[in-house]
């Protein structure tokens, strides 16, 4: 072997491995770092010295944590539900086969395009009841309207799901719409010689059919929800007080502003389990179908 | 319900969600040009008396940000700085990555592959001191050059996914025929593969390109003051709402801040929605 083709050999290995090394070792090491300090004494350094559950016993009992889990759940099943709604909703009106569908499409879809820093800081706006819709519908003369939800401890974390849905409804649709256009023709023809009726079409036929295109948008939605940040930064900057906390920003809060960085990671921990929770279970689902498609052809 | 008023009641339905979803876009264009004194009479939601186009140049050039008066034009150019070199290199890389992982297959590419999937899945939370010791070891905090480190290394595992899903419907006979000419994995990369990839290049591009330029957490933890993107500045410029709001200038901060992403929303919106719907279903 010439030393020009030992070369040719050697040169895609040395092109092909780095990226892959790097993109795995950052999971996998960066995964396993937080992990294990979230088990040991680190508060403002890291400190490896072993401390068992400890981090997650007190994080579990701080009042942030408790009432950012709660926000959580109100906030995830709101959003997912009202998101998974308005996209079945405007997919559905969409397939009527509506003029400048894509019009419609385009401007249902485009608050996806913008950051949820841009979003919560103008729904902030919005929904300042000095300045915001509020402040309209006084101006027009109904001096009684009250919509303060933002300022009102009971009901700011709707504020973020308004935001929520608002952002990720087009997202929804574009799913849902590519999901009702692949019931099949056959399916669609033969309910409609039976003679039924638009709604029960719907119903009984296109989605029945739709099921995994539901779940997926349900695990990616849930995803988002579980992940939101800075769009809670943005709206309500957590408040207030701490009325639309979420865990994202108690991690946070206790890695930096506190000083807590075991505490901290047993945050982000458990913020990674309840990702796992929904996602794991969806692979598995994935996988049982695939297989059973492949049974099946 | 007689046909046509069906229809009417589709495309009523339809035209009011339609505005209703376009409020908060008009919203900010609207004041984006108002001054703040017309905003505070009335409201945030109305038609400006006089146009005042002075709201962008004094918000792109003086407008004070945390007790820095240059506007948000430093951390626009940071933005574009941090996300064109991050949104490239990350695409090459993912190319290539995901041209071996799908065509040069070898022992364990599954796990490879399963690996990286992981990193799309990850939350930000479960990154972030690793990256502080790694940056600081680097010598890269508090640095655009860090910014784009951690772009490029995080968008791996997205351009990785997307370029393999892609490349795995590339017929392998395609790639036989081309070893027996003898062609080696650079002249099938470049001759085959590449001509063939112009349709997820666009779709890898616009993905990483709103994804970094919307990124929010990195951007806050790992710069501070001049060094950070416009996010970022975005939240630093609210934060002072409390003292004396400035809605028509920060609407129009706003508005640029939002710019390039709609821009590219505009004009590539087919792309767009590809990989948001390819990287949720598969």
């Amino acid at each position: 072997m010439t030393g020009r083709e030992r070369w040719s050999r050697i040169l895609p290995h040395l092109v092909i491995w780095p990226p892959i090394l790097v993109s795995c070792a950052y999971a996998l090491v960066f995964s396993a770092w937080t992990i294990w300090v979230s088990f040991t004494r680190s508060t403002l350094l890291p400190d490896y010295r072993w401390s068992g559950f400890r981090n997650y016993t007190s994080m579990l009992a701080t009042r942030n944590w408790q009432i950012a889990s709660t926000n959580l759940l109100i906030y995830g099943t709101c959003f997912v539900v009202l998101t998974m709604v308005m996209g079945l909703l405007l997919a559905v009106l969409i397939d009527q086969c509506v003029r400048a569908e894509n019009l419609f499409r385009a401007v249902f879809l485009y608050p996806m395009a913008v950051s949820f820093v841009v979003t919560g800081t103008v729904w902030g706006w919005l929904l300042n009841p000095s300045i915001g819709i509020q402040k309209l519908v006084h101006d027009l003369g109904w001096a009684g309207f009250r919509f303060d939800w933002v300022i009102d401890r009971n009901k700011a974390i709707y504020c973020v799901v308004i935001a929520g849905v608002w952002q990720a409804s087009g997202f929804a649709m574009a799913l849902f719409l590519a999901g009702l256009r692949s019931v099949e023709a056959d399916l669609l023809k033969a309910a409609q010689i039976d003679g039924a009726g638009a709604w029960r079409l719907y119903r009984r036929v296109v989605f029945p059919s739709m099921g995994p295109i539901f779940i997926a948008v349900m695990v990616m939605l849930l995803q988002f929800a579980i992940k939101t940040y800075d769009l809670v930064v943005a709206l309500t900057g957590g408040g207030p007080g701490l009325a639309t906390t979420v865990p994202t920003i108690v991690v946070y809060d206790f890695m930096f502003q506190r000083g807590e960085l075991g505490r901290g990671s047993a945050a982000a921990v458990m913020l990674l389990a309840s990702l796992a929770v929904v996602l794991v279970p969806y692979a598995l689902y994935r996988r049982w179908r695939a297989r059973r498609e492949a049974a099946h052809a | 319900m007689p046909r046509h008023l069906a229809r009417a009641t589709i495309y009523f339905v339809l035209v009011l969600l339609a505005v209703a979803y376009l409020v908060p876009l008009a919203v900010v264009a609207l004041n984006s040009v108002r001054s703040t004194e017309d905003i505070l009479q009335t409201s945030l939601i109305g038609l400006p008396r006089t146009l005042v186009w002075a709201n962008f140049s004094r918000t792109w050039s003086s407008y004070c940000i945390a007790e820095h008066c240059a506007g948000i034009r430093p951390y626009f150019l940071n933005s574009l700085e941090m996300t064109i070199p991050a949104t490239i290199v990350s695409t090459l890389l993912g190319t290539l990555n995901g041209y071996s992982l799908a065509l040069w297959r070898f022992r364990g590419d599954v796990w490879v592959f399963g690996v990286i999937t992981l990193g799309v899945f990850l939350p930000e939370q479960m990154k972030l001191v690793p990256w502080v010791i790694v940056l600081r070891d680097l010598g890269l905090f508090n640095t655009i050059e860090g910014l784009v480190l951690i772009h490029i290394v995080q968008g791996l595992s997205f351009t990785t996914l997307f370029c393999r899903n892609y490349y795995t419907s590339i017929p392998i006979d395609l790639l036989k025929a081309a070893r027996i000419d003898g062609a080696g994995f650079f002249r099938i990369f470049w001759r085959i593969i590449l001509p063939l990839s112009p349709p997820i290049l666009i779709v890898t591009v616009i993905w990483q390109f709103t994804g970094i330029w919307n990124e929010y957490l990195y951007g806050v933890t790992f710069s501070a003051g001049e060094q950070q993107p416009i996010t970022a500045a975005l939240i630093a410029l609210s934060a002072h709402v409390s003292e004396a709001p400035n809605y028509g200038e920060q609407s129009a901060a706003v508005l640029l801040a939002a710019a390039p992403t709609l821009l590219v929303y505009l004009f590539g919106g087919r792309y767009f929605l590809r990989g948001l719907t390819s990287g949720a279903v598969k």
